[in-house]
């Protein structure tokens, strides 16, 4: 207990550079905890995606359409349990800027396959009912203060024209890292309208969405389908849900990288703040460290007191910069909610911090130890500050 | 008189470690502040160059990138008809009618899918873009199932290679060229016959007519003629401003990034330079008092310390710099969201993100040091004397 005091009394001597050292740590904390959570919710969107749910696209690539008549054929599929589809729709609300991510979808199975999206009954029977109607997230409809019954118009940029939608229901999410701003409408109704303005693009759908009946069977039920459709005008690939957004998630991976490099660089600048104020500190008391050596403590001693220090100004940055970083996370999630719907604090990003500030901590006090321990009696005490 | 500046070099060694470790702080910022700038520069620079300022594009009205864009070959043919484009060298005018359709390719070394611009080109598409040039083997034939790759293809995608073959739509396409289109998105594209490109993936339409004005001039008689048109429901820009937006939201994205970065890092390298200022003066109580006594002025003793301060400053950013300046070293691939598919760029160094890096680093030095100067200047002599 009495080391802990002397530990504390020690760090405090110099307040304004102990403040100030503090205050570095608690923003190099902070910056490492929002980098770690941006990164993760980069990949929420694999997070949330189910490992029992198979996504089937044109093996070319994402923009090319699927014929919509495979939804029998992959139906008879042995162990398929239900089959959606959809298509990626990229509407526009007023500017380019509001972007929120909108798809035409088969309403039935839809809801069926993704049980997380959470709607009230009497709205979803609404919802089913109207091919105008559309189903919103809950934080969609915060943001643009949309409320059932109102009239959304979209502007097509891959199916042009100014569409119409009514709002019908809204969505909540089931789980935490469920997204909460999507924009989900009848795939009929873009069909319908496609008949009358380009009739040679019609009965096509995006990409297929297919419930197994056990999880275990997942894999060869996507061997089967791709295999039924090999040779043909459009060949299939399908893969797991969670594979699937790993892919969307890795093309931009470049960026994932930088982000997560740099969030390391902020460790490295507070350890030089750190290590800065340890050489300062040490060098200032090497008199002290002199006398404590003539009175017999030995190099241990020393090497904990520094250590101890330094531990101990970072442990506390540690803690302030933990008790920042959930309110500037949801300050945050507010502005960016348009980029990154989910941003969540993961309890491993809190756990990197830790080890983050004890690095910190240990590596700041290396060099200034190794000075005080070399450092002779009669030296030591021969200089003055 | 003021203090020599050797007084502040001399002190600035005499603490090494503490110096360094500042310095080595401040040097971190300014290489990610420099960094994040030279990515986003980087990036909008290869799309700017991409297009060509006297080469016009013309797109289906409300689509922002080709691969969302139709242009139907009737409207192709009035396109032709227009007397503002250029001749070629044979008497041909120079218009070419192209397609741009995404395939899914796989990376080397990490084997993950990504979407690469396979483009149709005509015969005139090359004479368009005379920065494409070819490196080793030879152009496509017409009508064949030949394909050309870019360099960036080349070398960051599997199997891709002179005699390799490449399967999409049914068909094998026979790599016979690499061609290199320098620092531009062409590099990052594979080229084939178009007509070949449209019956494979059953396109009925191009994706964009792009042709060579005969002057430059005639941009606004083109758009107007286009507006005027009803059959016409396309829209023109300058290809190099159709590529310079295609960087826009990627590049602005990137900005943001590294700008609300780079103000957070650079609190924790104030607060570094501070410290070690608010030492340096503490250390020097005496030092400063004997100075004042021989005369010099509260104002030379405040120009001293922020000297010396700046000059760390100034030290983190050359430092900074020089390392950032390696960066140009390397290529990233990443894609670009705008047009959904893969494009390969370099950090790029300009005199802007020099300047802005040491104004940067020089702001830092002087926020750290300008408290512990003034502190420095307002001791008074006696007490300052005192000071042991």
């Amino acid at each position: 207990m009495l080391i802990l005091k002397v530990l504390f009394r020690n760090a405090f001597r110099n307040k304004l550079r102990t403040g100030l050292t503090l205050l570095g740590i608690t923003i190099a904390i902070l910056a490492f905890g929002l980098l770690r959570t941006l990164i993760g919710a980069w990949y929420a969107g694999v997070e949330a995606s189910s490992a029992t749910r198979l996504v089937t696209r044109n093996s070319v690539s994402i923009i090319f359409p699927l014929p919509h008549f495979y939804k029998d054929k992959i139906q008879q599929v042995n162990g398929v349990k239900t089959v959606s589809y959809g298509t990626w729709f990229g509407g526009v609300y007023g500017e380019e800027k509001n972007f929120f991510a909108n798809f035409a979808i088969e309403p039935r199975s839809f809801l069926q396959l993704y049980p997380e999206f959470v709607l009230p009954p009497d709205e979803k029977e609404a919802f089913l009912k109207d091919q105008k109607g559309c189903v919103i997230g809950k934080k969609l409809a915060a943001k643009f203060r949309w409320k059932r019954d109102d009239i959304v118009t979209l502007k097509g940029t891959i199916f042009l024209g100014n569409w119409d939608f009514v709002v019908r229901a809204i969505y909540q999410g089931r789980d935490k890292d469920t997204d909460e701003s999507q924009f989900f409408f009848h795939w009929n109704y873009l069909n319908e309208i496609q008949k009358k303005t380009l009739p040679g693009w019609t009965d096509q759908v995006g990409y297929y969405m297919i419930g197994v009946t056990r999880p275990e069977l997942a894999g060869d039920v996507a061997v089967a389908i791709d295999r039924l459709f090999k040779n043909s005008l459009a060949e299939t690939l399908t893969e797991t849900e969670k594979a699937f957004q790993q892919g969307f998630v890795a093309m931009s991976g470049a960026i994932v990288m930088a982000i997560q490099i740099v969030s390391f660089v902020v460790i490295f600048i507070i350890m030089a703040v750190v290590a800065n104020t340890m050489a300062m500190t040490t060098r200032e008391r090497i008199g002290e460290y002199a006398i404590l050596k003539t009175l017999g403590f030995g190099g241990g001693h020393i090497t904990a007191l520094i250590f101890g220090e330094s531990l101990v100004i970072t442990i506390m940055g540690y803690l302030l910069g933990v008790a920042a970083t959930f309110p500037a996370t949801k300050i945050i999630s507010n502005e960016l909610g348009t980029y990154f719907p989910v941003f969540n604090i993961e309890r491993e990003t809190l756990f990197l911090n830790f080890i983050a500030a004890l690095c910190i901590g240990f590596v700041a006090a290396i060099i200034p130890t190794w000075r005080a321990i070399k450092i002779r009696i009669a030296d030591g005490l021969r200089r003055i500050g | 008189m003021a203090i020599p500046l050797a007084y502040n070099f001399r002190n600035l060694w005499t603490r090494r470690l503490t110096t360094l470790l500042t310095v080595s702080g401040m040097a971190l910022v300014v290489f990610v502040f420099a960094s994040i700038l030279m990515l986003a520069e980087g990036l909008q620079k290869t799309l700017i160059e991409t297009g060509s300022f006297n080469n016009v594009v013309f797109l289906r009205k409300g689509s922002n990138s080709e691969v969302v864009s139709g242009v139907t070959r009737g409207q192709a043919s009035i396109l032709q008809t227009f007397p503002e484009i250029a001749m070629g060298p044979r008497g041909q005018k120079l218009l070419s009618k192209e397609i741009v359709v995404l395939v899914a390719l796989n990376k080397k070394g990490s084997d993950k899918p990504s979407n690469v611009v396979l483009r149709g080109m005509d015969e005139n598409s090359l004479f368009l873009r005379p920065q494409i040039r070819l490196v080793e083997g030879r152009l496509p034939r017409m009508g064949s199932t030949e394909i050309i790759v870019g360099t960036n293809i080349a070398r960051r995608f599997k199997d891709i290679g002179i005699d390799e073959k490449l399967c999409c739509g049914m068909r094998d396409w026979r790599i016979v060229g690499i061609f290199d289109a320098g620092n531009t998105g062409f590099s990052s594209e594979i080229w084939g016959d178009e007509d070949q490109f449209m019956q494979t993936f059953r396109r009925s339409v191009y994706s964009s007519v792009i042709f060579k004005l005969r002057d430059s001039s005639e941009f606004e008689n083109v758009k107007s003629r286009i507006e005027g048109d009803p059959r016409l429901t396309l829209e023109v820009k300058r290809e190099n401003k159709y590529y310079a937006d295609q960087s826009e939201i990627m590049a602005k994205f990137l900005r943001i990034l590294g700008i609300s970065l780079t103000i957070i890092f650079s609190l924790g390298a104030i607060i570094g330079a501070m410290i070690t200022m608010y030492s340096a003066v503490a250390n020097r109580i005496a030092e400063i008092g004997t100075l004042r006594a021989l005369g010099f002025k509260r104002r030379d003793i405040l120009i001293a310390f922020l000297l010396e301060s700046l000059l760390l400053g100034f030290l983190g950013g050359v430092l900074g710099l020089f390392f950032a300046s390696f960066m140009q070293l390397i290529t990233i691939s990443t894609m670009n969201f705008q047009t959904f598919s893969e494009l390969a760029f370099s950090f790029s160094l300009n005199s802007q993100i020099i300047y802005m890096g040491m104004a940067f680093a020089l702001i830092m030095g002087f926020v750290g040091g300008v408290l512990p100067a003034i502190r420095a200047s307002r001791m008074i002599i006696v007490d300052a004397l005192r000071a042991v």
